[in-house]
């Protein structure tokens, strides 16, 4: 796996993976001109003598752009860094030819929804979205005209008026994105904008990132859960420890997650029985006795064709199974194998 | 969820009939100070600014109520003293003093403990803008409140105990022009006191301990030589108030520096820190991390 050419200039020694070239470097070879796209330019920035971010290269094209990483690599740094929020300790970025420098300038083009979940004490939706449209500087009838349109395109105009103290996490979350997006930016930014919402509500509004993507925006958002990453991204960038590992088109990520052995763990009273069995069977990578004899890991590529054969072995066995679980099916795991070359063995 | 609406327009901030920047600014100041005004007045933060603000019209009125057996309280002619006594010891160097910290600090201090500082910082606004309505919008609550307290104080210790004597007194008299020397002196200490609190909220993670350094400064100024008093708020304010009390027998005695220059140096004093603080919030970073 190799870097792609846009990505950090000084990544860890570990090898990150190679992905189709993203739409940012597709946008590139068309050379774009430099007032329509995202870009960073050898940014870097700590905190004090913490790593935030580290000689981050990169451009972003229209459409939905997902930064990837665990807790700690520099997502939110990256979004703060090109909000304004906070000043690269080097390095220059450029949101669509405006700095974030000139928040007059660049939040005509830019919604922002952070993860601080917080709101002006006694506010309700509506005044809220409203009085920050107002130090826009629209006319009244146009701020309630655009908080209106906000309020109705995240489904929330039933609980307009109410406060926004009393409102669950998922409603909060749908405040600030509608606050975000009330002035119709062509950048928006979130942050783990699908936080606290429920499936009904997150399938709603991916539906509604994709059409404003489709129609032409550009969305930058954070998350690590990866399977909605994989539904609404076009590209996405892989961060880990402050530096972008890679960066590409999703559908890489998705092949390189498709490989990666999911490993799963079995109590049950006879793991040597049971490990001898599934080892007669392809999808198994590798078996392993847990140290108090009372359960198995197993590596597996296939974990659907997988749950099939071992319902069929503790059957025919009679094995006595407490429990079975993924054990590392989760972001983290997968971040190790495309971050190190030997997949995952690290 | 309504997904009809056309989200490929063009950005509606660029179609937002802007006259000129100075017309923008103003409107966006004076919707940050709708808000602001509303907060300092309405939200559970000025509780306190109107205990510090009604302690000397309560004081007052109980003292109308139990004049103390003292020969100042019994002669009309000594009551301009009394008043002046109170004004500089307890209205002016602290509670116009601690009542511009509470409001001033707030202003950026309390919006970072709240967590809401960053939607400011989101939108299309200079954040030079946004430190001046604020800084008005502390104005404007402080100047109302001190100068009810600094007119009803007065009124109060003249009027309950001489009406008659007090209504030629403040009618014919010196009555009227000292009351007003005394509102001019509140409004410019708010003006001089909210800028430098204003500077030290935004500094200072922890504005308390500055807070309480700088109320140590003014306090010893009588102590001071006459070039470091001219370092501080409460020399220029002590110069411009009508009846000069005796600070003491420790005290340094300098001659109070004329209105022409006190008053130009205190706005010019006020328009440095705002610069300053300016400079800093357009380099203000935001993390919450730790406060």
């Amino acid at each position: 796996m190799t870097p792609t050419t846009t990505s950090s200039t000084n990544e860890p020694t570990s090898a990150p993976g190679t992905f189709p070239a993203s739409a940012a470097s597709r946008a590139s070879a068309a050379s774009p001109s430099f007032d329509e796209m995202i870009m960073f330019e050898d940014v870097s920035k700590f905190y004090g003598e913490v790593l935030g971010v580290n000689r981050v290269n990169l451009q972003i094209a229209p459409g939905i752009t997902s930064l990837v990483g665990p807790n700690g690599s520099g997502k939110t740094t990256l979004m703060n860094l090109m909000t304004g929020l906070l000043k690269p300790t080097s390095g220059r970025i450029s949101v669509l030819g405006a700095s974030p420098n000139h928040p007059e300038a660049i939040f005509q083009k830019l919604g922002y929804c952070s993860q601080f979940d917080s709101f002006p004490r006694g506010a309700t939706a509506r005044g809220f979205i409203e009085f920050y449209l107002r130090v826009h500087g629209y006319a009244t009838q146009e701020t309630r005209e655009l908080t209106y349109q906000a309020l109705e395109r995240v489904s929330m105009l039933e609980a307009a008026d109410r406060k926004v103290s009393a409102f669950s996490k998922g409603m909060r979350q749908r405040v600030r994105l509608a606050q975000s997006i009330a002035h119709n930016p062509s950048v928006l930014v979130l942050d783990e904008p699908l936080n606290g919402l429920d499936p009904m509500a997150r399938a709603e509004i991916i539906r509604l990132f994709r059409q404003l993507a489709d129609a032409g925006m550009y969305l930058v958002i954070s998350s690590h859960i990866l399977h909605e990453v994989d539904m609404m991204s076009d590209s996405v960038v892989l961060l880990h420890n402050g530096y972008v590992v890679a960066e590409g088109e999703v559908h890489g990520v998705r092949d390189e997650i498709d490989e990666h052995p999911i490993q799963i763990l079995i109590r049950c009273d006879r793991p040597q029985t049971l490990a001898a069995r599934l080892f007669e069977h392809e999808h198994t990578v590798e078996a392993r006795i847990h140290d108090d004899r009372q359960g198995l890991f197993i590596k597996t590529r296939r974990p659907e064709d997988f749950y099939l054969v071992l319902n069929k072995v503790i059957t025919e066995h009679n094995l006595q199974v407490e429990s079975v679980a993924p054990v590392d099916d989760d972001l983290n795991a997968v971040y190790q194998y495309l971050i190190t070359s030997d997949g995952g063995h690290a | 969820m309504d997904l009809t609406s056309e989200s490929g327009e063009q950005p509606a901030a660029a179609n937002v009939n802007r006259a000129s920047s100075w017309s923008l600014w103003r409107r966006q100041t004076l919707a940050i100070m709708r808000l602001e005004i509303k907060k300092n007045f309405l939200s559970r933060r000025a509780f306190l600014l109107y205990l510090i603000a009604g302690l000397p019209l309560v004081l007052l009125s109980m003292l109308a109520l139990f004049p103390p057996p003292t020969e100042e309280m019994e002669n009309f002619s000594e009551l301009s003293i009394v008043y002046a006594g109170i004004y500089g010891g307890l209205i002016l160097r602290t509670l116009v003093f601690f009542g511009c910290a509470w409001v001033f600090m707030n202003l950026f201090r309390g919006e970072v403990v709240d967590r809401s500082l960053h939607y400011y910082f989101l939108v299309p606004v200079r954040r030079e803008v946004l430190l001046v309505g604020k800084y008005l919008s502390g104005l404007i609550a402080t100047i109302m409140l001190f100068s009810v307290t600094t007119l009803g104080s007065m009124l109060i210790l003249y009027f309950w105990l001489y009406p008659s004597e007090s209504a030629r007194y403040f009618l014919q008299g010196a009555g009227g022009g000292q009351l007003l020397s005394y509102l001019g002196v509140t409004i410019l200490a708010c003006i001089g006191y909210g800028a430098v609190f204003l500077i030290v909220g935004l500094r200072f993670r922890n504005p308390i301990v500055p807070g309480l350094l700088l109320y140590g400064w003014e306090w010893i100024n009588f102590l001071l030589p006459p070039l470091l008093k001219k370092l501080s708020v409460i020399h220029y304010l002590q110069s411009l108030v009508p009846v000069h009390m005796s600070e003491g027998p420790f005290a340094v005695l300098v001659e109070p520096t004329p209105a022409w220059i006190s008053v130009p140096s205190l706005l010019l004093f006020t328009g440095v820190v705002l610069f300053l603080a300016s400079l800093h919030i357009r380099r203000m970073e935001i993390s919450y991390a730790g406060d």
